[in-house]
């Protein structure tokens, strides 16, 4: 049971009509899938939406999710991408309480992963760093050792490569 | 309209007769004037029938769908009245029935104020529901009437709901009646099959010696009775049905093994045990007729046709997949079908017919299967028949034959109870020259039969059979098999007395209450000209069989009691029997 289950990126094509969203929640929720993330973005052309998902379940799960979203009469498409398929960015803000002893240290890893610094006070520092998950894990697991005041992260927003359709 | 400017309420009714609605249920209430007030001014061949509660509603439209094809309209009031349609709805939903169903709603400025009879249906159904909307422009309405109806009529049916707020009724509605469709999404029906895949199936059929074909709803819904039929014709293939597949392949052919599953035939349960190859047609493969479903056709090659990709692999992990409707991928398929040898399975499955037929007491009262087997011989199976939910609807299922689809109606994914009376009214609204038959428990009957006043009010002739048993007669029998007669809450105890109830609605009621007057009755009952309600006193204690027992496979469908003695009392207590059994 305490098998870790996979994570899945799901990108969905909606038409951007009231209930869509809600929709789709549900075909998650109803099958016991925990959404980690979700972005909902306007698409290309007005009318549509672009979402983002992960989720964590087994295949089958999974499946059967990808078939009941697609059938909503708003999808245009739902698709599952692996990692190798896809460019993934997340973007994300994190407070850390610093004094100007810290700051040093702070700034170190800053630099290290091209976080920005968006705002400094004279105990603050609120850094922003893009790129994939797993780099602005990486970049919190370090600032940990400070005091992470608050952690905001947009979640994943993904893109097929190349020719490839998201 | 030439004087007149037509508002949203208006558009919204010429539209349901524009897209072809021919009558609607309901009950209206105050955020639902607006539509009767235009109901009142512009309807005009839009038949409109006045229920006694909105669930009936649902349950009308939903049973004059199943006898026609057609979807009907309900027309409810916000609040109460759309949260009295949810179970309709539910029921519609759960066996892909076409509905439109039109609800009032507080105006548009009072959405989220919890203002009075403001409930949010919208969202309260999103998940029973094929698509939904929630109307803010009156300007929307012909356009999404003509949506609605797409979508509730094409690929998978099902029920489709719009939220009307009663200032969206009442606003001006310049739009033109000759909507445009804008439904980028929606492709009900892509052919997701190759010719290899058909290639397939007719490679795996030609190699099989031991097929079955399951047929379900799909192959009604899509008319593939004919394809059915020459496909297990050509191929000799037995068919067996499910409750909802009912009548697709005819229940008297040499090829037919009728019903599957928990309350199927042994026949029908055996050979899916014993095939080496499952083919099914429209049907969603359920858990009520699998068994365990990691059993059911452990060793089998199966196959499976549907026009939803969503039911593929939802229990059964099918080998082959076919999306598509049932019809087209029968006629595609039909071409390149050679005939496999099967005749040695025909002649074991007729030893199985023999050695387990279907059966029921004679003897010691009446017995609800005698009833329908004599409805069953006296309307030839000719009748439209609708259930209600429990022991008498599966004794219906078994004992009923149809040669036909379209004329067995019955509650099946929702096993709702008090289906049975309206789904009839309404079958018989859109069949209104056939027979119309309901056999309905005491139990179902009481949770919708205000609707007798709807039949009194249209003089609908429908035969209303209640096996009366004074009992929850299903839920007794799974205490009776599984939980050592422990029977809890399921005496009908102070059941009314019918034959007066039908009196008080200005309508025929009759008693039976002996095996001798069964002709007589149920031809008085067939030959009055109005609505009939008898009342048939059946045995107390008497279970459905075959049956699977919950969470067992197939293989282990019993034909009695688990432990039965001989000689034991129908209904007996049987201690040391039921003992076993519930350690078991
Ligand atoms: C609305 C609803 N409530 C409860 C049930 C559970 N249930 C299934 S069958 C049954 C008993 C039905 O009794 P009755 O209508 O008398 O029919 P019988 O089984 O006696 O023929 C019950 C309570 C149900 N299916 N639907
Ligand atoms: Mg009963």
């Amino acid at each position: 049971m305490n098998k870790a289950l996979p994570t899945h990126n799901l990108s969905i094509y909606v038409a951007n009509r009231p209930g869509a969203l809600v929709r789709i929640a549900q075909a998650f929720s109803r099958r016991g899938f925990n959404i980690e993330s979700l972005v909902v973005s306007p698409g290309a052309t007005g009318d549509f939406s672009r979402m983002t998902i992960t989720a964590k379940g087994d295949e089958a799960g999974l499946e059967q999710i990808i078939m009941q979203c697609s059938k909503l009469v708003d999808v245009l498409a739902c698709r599952e991408h692996s990692d190798e398929e896809v460019v993934a960015r997340e973007l994300g803000l994190v407070k850390v309480a610093v004094d100007a002893a810290q700051r040093g240290e702070v700034l170190q890893i800053a630099d290290h992963f091209r976080a920005k610094t968006v705002d400094l006070t004279e105990t603050s520092i609120v850094l922003e760093v893009t790129g994939g998950s797993e780099k602005l894990d990486a970049m919190v697991e370090l600032l940990r050792k400070f005091k992470i005041v608050e952690l905001v992260r947009t979640g994943k927003v993904i893109m097929a490569r190349g020719e490839g359709e998201t | 309209m030439s004087e007149h400017q037509m508002n949203g309420a208006e558009a919204l009714i010429l539209s349901l007769e524009k897209i072809g609605i021919e009558v609607a249920f309901g009950i209206p209430g105050g955020s639902a004037i607006p539509l009767y007030d235009a109901m009142y001014k512009v309807r005009k061949k839009m038949k409109f029938v006045l229920v006694r509660h909105e669930q009936g509603a649902a349950h009308m439209a939903d049973g004059y769908a199943r006898a026609t094809g057609k979807p009907a309209a309900v027309l409810v009031t916000s609040g109460p009245g759309a949260a009295n349609t949810v179970t309709g709805i539910m029921t519609a939903y759960m066996d892909s029935i076409p509905m439109i169903v039109v609800t009032g709603q507080s105006v548009r400025g009072m959405l989220g104020k919890d203002a009075f009879q403001e409930a949010d249906i919208f969202n309260l159904t999103l998940p029973i529901v094929k698509h939904s909307y929630l109307l803010k422009n009156a300007n929307d309405i012909p356009r999404v009437l003509k949506e609605a109806y797409h979508i509730a009529t094409t690929g998978r049916p099902g029920p489709v709901l719009i939220d009307v707020p009663k200032d969206v009724g009442t606003d001006l509605c310049t739009a033109g009646l000759d909507a445009e469709m804008n439904l980028p999404g929606y492709h009900p029906e892509p052919k997701g099959y190759t010719p290899e895949t058909l290639q397939a199936i007719a490679d795996a059929l030609a190699k099989s010696r031991r097929p079955v074909i399951v047929a379900g709803h799909g192959a009604v819904l899509s008319h593939a009775e004919d394809e059915l039929r020459t496909l297990a014709e050509t191929m000799q293939i037995p068919v067996t049905s499910t409750l909802l597949g009912k009548g697709v392949f005819p229940d008297s052919h040499a090829l037919s093994l009728e019903g599957l599953g928990m309350h199927g035939t042994a026949y029908a349960n055996r050979a899916l045990v014993e095939c080496d190859l499952m083919i099914s047609v429209g049907a969603r493969l359920d858990d009520r007729i699998l068994g365990v479903p990691a059993m059911f056709c452990r060793d089998a090659v199966k196959i499976h046709i549907d026009i939803d990709a969503a039911e593929f692999g939802k229990l059964v992990k099918p080998d082959i997949r076919c999306r598509g409707d049932a019809k087209t991928v029968l006629q595609d398929l039909l071409p390149l079908l050679e005939p496999g040898d099967t005749a040695e399975w025909r002649k074991a499955l007729a030893g199985y017919k023999k050695k387990w037929p279907l059966g029921y007491a004679k003897k010691g009262g009446l017995h609800p299967p005698q009833i329908i087997d004599a409805l069953n011989k006296l309307t030839g199976g000719k009748a439209v028949m609708t259930t209600d939910v429990g022991q008498h609807q599966m004794w219906a299922w078994q004992f009923y034959k149809c040669d036909k689809p379209w004329q067995f109606i019955s509650s099946g994914g929702a096993g709702t109870m008090g289906f049975g009376l309206p789904s009839a009214i309404g079958a018989q609204f859109g069949r209104p020259d056939e027979t119309v038959v309901a056999i309905v428990g005491d139990g179902g009957f009481q949770m919708t039969m205000s609707e007798l006043a709807t039949a009194a009010i249209h003089k609908l002739p429908v035969k209303v059979f209640l096996m009366n048993n004074h009992y929850l007669g299903m839920v007794r029998q799974w205490q009776d098999m599984f939980y050592d007669e422990r029977y809890s809450g399921v005496d009908l105890e102070g059941n009314p007395d019918f034959v007066q109830l039908a009196k008080a609605y200005g309508i025929l009621g009759l008693n039976l209450k002996r095996a001798a007057d069964i002709p007589k009755v149920l031809k008085k009952a067939l030959e009055h000209r109005g609505p009939v309600l008898v009342n048939v006193e059946v045995v107390k204690h008497e279970e459905v069989y075959p049956m699977v027992p919950p969470g067992k496979p197939l293989e282990d469908t019993v034909m009695e009691h688990p432990k039965k003695k001989k000689g034991r009392p129908a209904g007996r207590r049987a201690t040391t029997a039921a003992t076993k059994a519930n350690r078991e």
